[in-house]
Parts: C-alpha cells; sequence; structure tokens
C-alpha cells in the first residue's frame, strides 16, 4: 500500500474541508474518528474516500463525547489521530479537550463554527471562540490557530499535528462553516516538499517492556497534588506560547485606526485596508493566527501609536474580551462591531470606519 | 499461584500481573472489587498477556484500580472508558484493551457507549462491576439497585414505577451484539466461574471474534450497611435471584474449524 499520497506540490481549486482531509493526508494521519455535524461533514467524506487507499482507518462513533475519547485512546496507542466537529458537538467535545489538556495528549480537533445553540444556524458564526480557547473544567492549556484562507487551512492543519506532538498540549485548528464550505484555489504539498519534517510519535501505552508499565491518570489524592501538575503544564504551557505565538499586521506602524480581527473576518479586514490605503487613510490590521496563546504583546506594540482600534467579530465580544485583556495598559479607544452568527464585509468594515 | 513465604510467613498470594507496591490495595474491606481483580489478574498471568494489555478505569470506586496492575493503565472520565479503550485498539490492534467500570459508568452515563461497542462488535473486553449503587459518590441509587433497595436518593426503597426496574446489561448487550460476541454474568460468590467466564472474554479478544463482556455480581457493604453475613446473602441470594449468573453469549465454532 501505497505510503506517501501526496507528492511534491499540486495546484488544486477545492473546499476547505477537502482542505483539512489533504492536510490530514500530507501530515501522515494514521486514524479519524468522527460525529456528523454540519458543517464539518466533509472532512469525514474526503478522508473515508482517502483513507483506505493510503493504509489509514477511520471510525464512526456514536456521539461527539465518543469522538473525543476514542481519539485519545488513539493517540495514547502513539498513531497520529484527529476528530473534527463544530457547534453543539464542540460543546460536547471539550470533556475530552480537558483530559488531553490534564494528560499532555497530543490530540487535534478541526472546529468549524457554526451558529449556536442546538442546529441554530449550522452555516457560520464566531461564538465557539472562548469555547474553542477555554472550554471544560481546566485551565485552557491548548494552541488554537484561527485560519483565515484555505491555503492556511491546509498549512495549520498540518502545524496542529506537530505542535500537538511537540509540546503535548491538545492543537486545535479554529475554522467556520463559510471556510468549511467555500470552494478556493491553493497549493497542497506533501511536508517534505516544504521542507516540513514531520514530528514522530510515540506510544504512551500498548509497548510496555517487561516491569515498565505507565499508569495515566487524572485522579488525585489532595489538593496539592492536583496543584502541582497544573502548576507544572502551566510553567511548560508558558514556555512554549512565545514560540507557538503567531500573528499577522498590516500597516500597523504608522496607522491612526487599526481593525482587530481573526479568522475569516480577518480577510474582509484585509479588503477594507486595502481600500482606504488607496484613498490615502492611515489604517492598519492586525490579526491574531493563534487566539490561544494570545500574541498580546505584538497587539500591544502594534496599535501604540494608533488613535482608534475598530475590533469585529462574528460574536458579541468574546473575541473583544481577549484584545481589551491584552490592552489593558493602552489608552487607545476601542470601537467594537459586534455581530453574532452573521458574516462581516469590506463594504461593512469600510463603513465603521467612515462613521468614525 | 505459588504459595510464598517470607521467615516462614505465608504471604498473600498475589497474581503476578499485580503491582505489589500498591497493595494493600485500596478498596473498602469486603468490597467485591478486589476479587473481580484478582480474579483478572490470574486470568491475565495464565493467557500470558500482562505486556500486551492497557488497562482502562472508570470514574467511581473502579477508579482506585487506576495502579493496581503491573501493566499499563489509563484512567479515563466517567462513563468514558469504553470509547478510550475502543480507540486504542482501533489505533493499533495489537494490544489487549481491557474497559474495567462500574455500573453507572456502563449503564448510566456511559449506556451509549456500551450499546453502539456492542453494536459494531469492538474487538475488546468490557468488565462491569455490579453493586447495586453508587458507591463513591456515598450510595445513591444506580441502574441496577434491586426494586424496593433503600439507597440516598431512594431512601424509601426504589419505586419501579417512578424509576423503572434494574438494567439487565448483559441481557441488552446479548441481545445487540453481532456474531462472534462473548457474554456473561459472574459472581463473586462464584470465583472459580468468574474466572472462568473472564478469562473466556480474554480469549475471545485474542482471537479477534468480537466484543467480550463479563458482568460481575459484587459486594458494597459500606453503602449497603451490611454485616458479613448479610453482605454475602444479599450477593448469592438477592442479586442472583434478579441478576441470572451464567453465560449469556459464546462465539460459536467458526465452520470448517
Amino acid at each position: 500500500m501505497a505510503e506517501v499520497s501526496l507528492q511534491g506540490e499540486q495546484r488544486v481549486f477545492m473546499t476547505g474541508n477537502e482542505v483539512v482531509a489533504w492536510a490530514a493526508v500530507a501530515a501522515k494521519v494514521d486514524i479519524m474518528y468522527g460525529y456528523p455535524i454540519t458543517p464539518q461533514n466533509e472532512i469525514m467524506h474526503y478522508w473515508t474516500r482517502l483513507a483506505p487507499k493510503y493504509g489509514k482507518r477511520f471510525l464512526q462513533t456514536e456521539d461527539e463525547i465518543s469522538a473525543g475519547f476514542t481519539m485519545l485512546g488513539g493517540v495514547m496507542t502513539g498513531r497520529k489521530a484527529f476528530t473534527a466537529t463544530a457547534g453543539p458537538g464542540n460543546v460536547l467535545m471539550q470533556e475530552s479537550c480537558v483530559m488531553a489538556e490534564m494528560m499532555r495528549l497530543p490530540a487535534v480537533y478541526v472546529i468549524q463554527q457554526r451558529g449556536g445553540p442546538s442546529t441554530a444556524t449550522v452555516i457560520y458564526a464566531q461564538q465557539e471562540t472562548q469555547l474553542t480557547c477555554f472550554g471544560g473544567n481546566g485551565e485552557g492549556h491548548r494552541i488554537v490557530f484561527s485560519t483565515s484562507t484555505h491555503q492556511e487551512l491546509f498549512d495549520y492543519t498540518l502545524k496542529a499535528f506537530n505542535a500537538a506532538w511537540t509540546y503535548r498540549f491538545p492543537s486545535f485548528v479554529l475554522g467556520d462553516g463559510y471556510q468549511a464550505k467555500m470552494r478556493e484555489p491553493l497549493t497542497i504539498y506533501e511536508a517534505a516538499a516544504r521542507g516540513v519534517d514531520l514530528v514522530p510519535t510515540t506510544p504512551l501505552v500498548g509497548e510496555a517492556k517487561p516491569g515498565q508499565f505507565k499508569h495515566l491518570r487524572n485522579t488525585y489524592n489532595t489538593e496539592d497534588e492536583l496543584y502541582e501538575v497544573v502548576m507544572a503544564n502551566q510553567r511548560d504551557w508558558d514556555a512554549m506560547a512565545p514560540k507557538v505565538v503567531e500573528w499577522k499586521d498590516m500597516h500597523c506602524q504608522d496607522a491612526d485606526v487599526v481593525f482587530i480581527c481573526h479568522g475569516v473576518v480577518a480577510r474582509a479586514a484585509v479588503g477594507a485596508v486595502e481600500e482606504l490605503r488607496a484613498q490615502g487613510k492611515k489604517v492598519g490590521l492586525f490579526r491574531p493566527i493563534t487566539v490561544r496563546p494570545f500574541p498580546d504583546k505584538q497587539l500591544a506594540d502594534a496599535v501604540k501609536n494608533a488613535k482608534k482600534v475598530i475590533v469585529a467579530e462574528s460574536a458579541y465580544g468574546q473575541f473583544l474580551k481577549m484584545v481589551d485583556l491584552a490592552l489593558c495598559g493602552s489608552k487607545v479607544e476601542r470601537v467594537p462591531v459586534l455581530r453574532p452568527g452573521i458574516g462581516i464585509t469590506t463594504e461593512e468594515l469600510v463603513e465603521e470606519y467612515n462613521k468614525l | 499461584m505459588q504459595e510464598v513465604r517470607e521467615n516462614n510467613v505465608l504471604q498473600p498470594a498475589m497474581p503476578k500481573c499485580w503491582n505489589e507496591e500498591t497493595k494493600p490495595h485500596k478498596f473498602c474491606p469486603g468490597c467485591g472489587h478486589g476479587m473481580i481483580l484478582k480474579a483478572l489478574g490470574e486470568a491475565i498471568d495464565e493467557l500470558g498477556i500482562q505486556e500486551k494489555v492497557v488497562f482502562g478505569c472508570d470514574i467511581g470506586c473502579s477508579l482506585l484500580s487506576w495502579d493496581f496492575f503491573a501493566c499499563d493503565s489509563v484512567q479515563t472520565h466517567h462513563g468514558r472508558t469504553t470509547p478510550v479503550i475502543t480507540g486504542m485498539k482501533r489505533a493499533n490492534p495489537d494490544i489487549i484493551g481491557i474497559a474495567y467500570m462500574g455500573d453507572g459508568g456502563g449503564y448510566a452515563i456511559g449506556s451509549q457507549h456500551l450499546f453502539n461497542a456492542a453494536v459494531r462488535n469492538e474487538k475488546m473486553t468490557i468488565i462491569l462491576c455490579n453493586n447495586c449503587n453508587y458507591g463513591m459518590t456515598g450510595g445513591q441509587m444506580a441502574p441496577t439497585t434491586l426494586p424496593g433497595m433503600k439507597t440516598e436518593t431512594s431512601p424509601y426503597g426504589r419505586d419501579v414505577e417512578q424509576t423503572g426496574y434494574p438494567t439487565k446489561g448483559p441481557e441488552m448487550v446479548a441481545a445487540v451484539a453481532p456474531e462472534g460476541a462473548y457474554v456473561a454474568r459472574g459472581t463473586v460468590a462464584n470465583i472459580r466461574q468468574l474466572k472462568g467466564f473472564i478469562k473466556k472474554a480474554l480469549e475471545n479478544q485474542l482471537a479477534g471474534n468480537g466484543i467480550s463482556f463479563v458482568e460481575c455480581l459484587s459486594s458494597c457493604p459500606t453503602n449497603w450497611r451490611t454485616n458479613a453475613k448479610q453482605t454475602w446473602e444479599f450477593v448469592e441470594k438477592d442479586m442472583a435471584q434478579y441478576f441470572k449468573v451464567g453465560e449469556l453469549r459464546t462465539p460459536q465454532a467458526k465452520e470448517g474449524k
């Protein structure tokens, strides 16, 4: 059976969900666990078509709780595994996410956000930003990449596997229904073709040598015992944060007004900045790519000369809270554009700018 | 197991796959968990699979077994041991996956996992301790609490009009699992038989036939508030009257063999 399915580089035109499946192939994932939910279904559809050709596996579980926990079982055996979900499925998966955080399991979750709760809209929202960064009864010891284009969906899905297996914290690709369903051109590639090393995997259980067994647990006898484990994880997470944090800025240094957005909304902001700059307006854009860890110092630095910032998101203040925290020492005026569950266009952002 | 003597004193005979450093174990006096795990330990020893076993335990009293064996083990969340071991076995079919849980973990919070693992005939072994109540949380009504039985959340006795009848787990698994499944109910009142069931359950996984499920009738004198005699009577008579002990499904010999 062929080991490598992607040879070199390939220019393609495909949906975001298909891109994720191909990125998992490029990452040499062994097994996907999943449960149907819109708008991520086609990740499973493409994976189940690709997987058998390359000796890979798939398990359709009874719900997202099970998809999360079976995936943890998979990574414990040292196999590269992932799952994908959205909305209420993301809620159910948080239980497995916190187990992964505390046991330091290299779990990978792809989230294609939809408007919550229940079926609500199955199309689009950014209402899972806080949930994906801090869901569950833990401390949010995870890495969350918020993508903006199909090329990034590919690049950061590949990166999420490497980050998870390097740092042993669960890693998330935070997309949305627009990115999932939209079709656009991008380049998919074999990791080696771009000089990307795939981080090797190691089993935590199942391949014990006599007398060298391991006991993994999330049960502790005393508060102090739990505290020590959480604090050790916190120290590791703090040490990791500067190595994984990513952001993009655009014309921030001389800007009077800076847009701050993440995910697909940042794409509309790129258009707004280009349009307004062409009119001679001093505007810029700051966009966290990792919303967890958050590029707080970089954001504070990017807006230090600005008079105002426009914070736009398709949720009511979930991202704004993160921005406010990062800018708590700054006097720059915040202008929120909060549209839960609704897409934000370039024209609307230009209009918001003109209202200032 | 061989008789072990140290300084001419007879030492307790322990299965080789037990983790001696964590003994004596953490269960209450009179609890059935230790007996079930002894039967399991002997079965593992006899099959010589200690290095291939991954032992998963649930939340509730079963979690106290997280360091019980000198085997790889993982303590999961409440009800989630079945999916964790399922995921392992799917990713690496060479392991021997054992999911250990109580009646709450298997029949209430994790019932969807047990049911669907049975339907899919997952090639793993599930061992479930049925002691008619939630022990770790202080003796609440469980899916297996007998009609009329008093617990902290059924202080006047389990009212079947309000709460239904006790869950018959092996009967459910036997009803939905495809061919190749092994399903039995044993009891700590008959350890020799119980060990036989558990051994067959492991052999069924080794043969790759399908799911193997063993429910074990067990004791909880702490929460039952019973003395030794009453405890034993409850296990041997009251429980066995409602929960019939025996094999419910055995894999048929494959044709041509």
